[in-house]
């Protein structure tokens, strides 16, 4: 599922120790679990379910409480539905659909791509040293529309503002890039790290 | 709104990085690799890779050189050149390209672009164009590094591509491309009205008030640039405070 290399190499150089895999007993072994993705929603959630992830990923992350963080597809696909694709259940973690961004006045062109704010709407581990309102990278056409305003971290103003980050315990997600976002993002990586 | 972007283009060509005028005359420019570490370094916003005569050669992607080179690259990155089907954009993005461009294939065989947005997302999918002003004034789109015309105007061609799924457009003008004498405003100010997903404007930048003109009067949202790095002392980084003080939000 799309850009596994870059998030691997940029969990290494923020001195993690990155294994890419689809199996069980790794994902058993893991201290930290990532979850990135390029990718259509229902082709993503399709290919967790035929691998069994969507359960092993549940067991170690939502029961047995491993940090875990998704990353831009791999955030979405935490919502109870997509409608990327076709309309397909997500994992459900976090309450929420995936809608199409829709572009709130002129020039605003989806799908939203480049730097743009992440304003803080409460404090997360996830963001320790980084200031409200700075820019991180984005490439999506859908956002995850949280219903539990709690679950939410971080908007960002276009199409209306959407959610850029969330977190519900130690299950995190981003919409932005952090293995693309430079200097910040591999601080938020190593914020992730550290939890 | 996002920020626009300043975005530098590494052409390589056989071994090397070149920049040519007029999508001709290559100059070898440097190694790729060393391009890539100092404007990771320097944090730009974003990199453009294009292998130019992949598609004339008959060439797949070299998925081994852009591997290494996304090894180096913590900066979004656009590869293209000799991208012709699903299994080559899968290998690019897993190497670690951020969006795949497509050119010569994408007017070829335009499925090709639905069949990428379905299965990696719309937002991957960057329709590269490259087009020619017509003696009467309209223009025209190529292919092949330039060399064989499409016989379709590139408004209509980016306006297709993006029914198909596109996700972004890379609008270069063959005319413009290397003189240093400006982008095409008014070719970039066409399709960016046609299209409703962004537009990257390429070719003929000199100078940082070319930035400006074609963001404003093109409604480009980022501009492409590789002359005015290599041959002149301007950089990115100097292009975005201009653009600032110009009145745009960019990123410092």
């Amino acid at each position: 599922m799309g850009n596994l290399d870059s998030v691997a190499r940029a969990i290494e150089e923020c001195g993690g120790r990155p294994v890419v895999t689809d199996r069980a007993a790794e994902i058993e072994s893991a201290t930290h679990i990532v979850l990135p993705g390029v990718g259509a929603f229902g082709d993503g959630i399709r290919n967790l379910r035929a691998r069994g992830l969507d359960e092993i990923l549940r067991e170690h992350a939502v029961v047995g409480g491993i940090p875990f963080l998704g990353i831009c597809l791999g955030m979405q696909l935490l919502g109870t539905r997509g409608y990327e694709g076709g309309v397909t259940e997500g994992l459900g973690w976090i309450e929420g659909e995936v809608r199409r961004l829709e572009p709130a006045g002129e020039d605003q062109r989806i799908p939203h791509i480049g730097w743009n704010e992440v304003a803080f709407t409460r404090a997360s581990p996830l963001f320790a040293g980084v200031d409200t309102g700075h820019d991180f990278y984005f490439v999506h056409s859908y956002h995850l529309v949280c219903h539990d305003k709690e679950d939410v971290v971080a908007v960002t103003p276009y199409c209306g503002g959407f959610v850029s980050a969330i977190a519900r315990g130690r299950i995190l997600g981003v919409q932005f890039h952090p293995e693309k976002s430079q200097r910040l993002g591999f601080q938020v990586l190593r914020n992730f790290l550290a939890l | 709104m996002p920020k626009i972007r300043v975005m530098p283009t590494l052409l390589f060509k056989d071994v090397g990085l070149v920049k040519g005028v007029a999508f001709d005359s290559w100059r070898r420019v440097g190694s790729a690799m060393q391009a890539v570490k100092v404007y990771n370094m320097r944090e730009v916003d974003e990199l453009v890779y294009l292998d130019i005569t992949a598609t004339s050669d008959g060439r797949p992607p070299d998925f081994e050189t852009v591997d290494d080179l996304a090894d180096e690259c913590f900066m979004p990155l656009t590869v293209g050149g000799g991208v012709r089907t699903v299994e080559h954009v899968r290998r690019l993005l897993k190497v670690g390209a951020d969006k795949v461009a497509i050119n010569s294939a994408a007017v070829e065989q335009p499925a090709l672009i639905r069949e990428i947005a379905d299965r990696f997302g719309s937002q991957c999918v960057v329709v590269s164009i490259d087009a020619r002003r017509r003696a009467d004034g309209t223009y025209e789109s190529y292919t092949h590094a330039g060399r064989r015309a499409v016989g379709k105007d590139p408004a209509a061609l980016a306006k297709d591509a993006e029914a198909m799924g596109a996700g972004e457009v890379l609008l270069t003008s063959i005319d413009r491309d290397g003189t240093l004498q400006g982008y095409d405003v008014e070719l970039t100010r066409l399709v960016s009205d046609a299209v409703s997903i962004p537009v990257i404007a390429s070719g003929g930048a000199g100078t940082y008030a070319h930035m400006a003109e074609v963001l404003r009067e093109g409604r480009a949202s980022a501009v492409a640039a590789a002359s005015m790095y290599h041959f002149t002392e301007q950089t990115p980084l100097a292009a975005k405070q201009y653009l600032r003080a110009a009145g745009f939000s960019v990123r410092l």
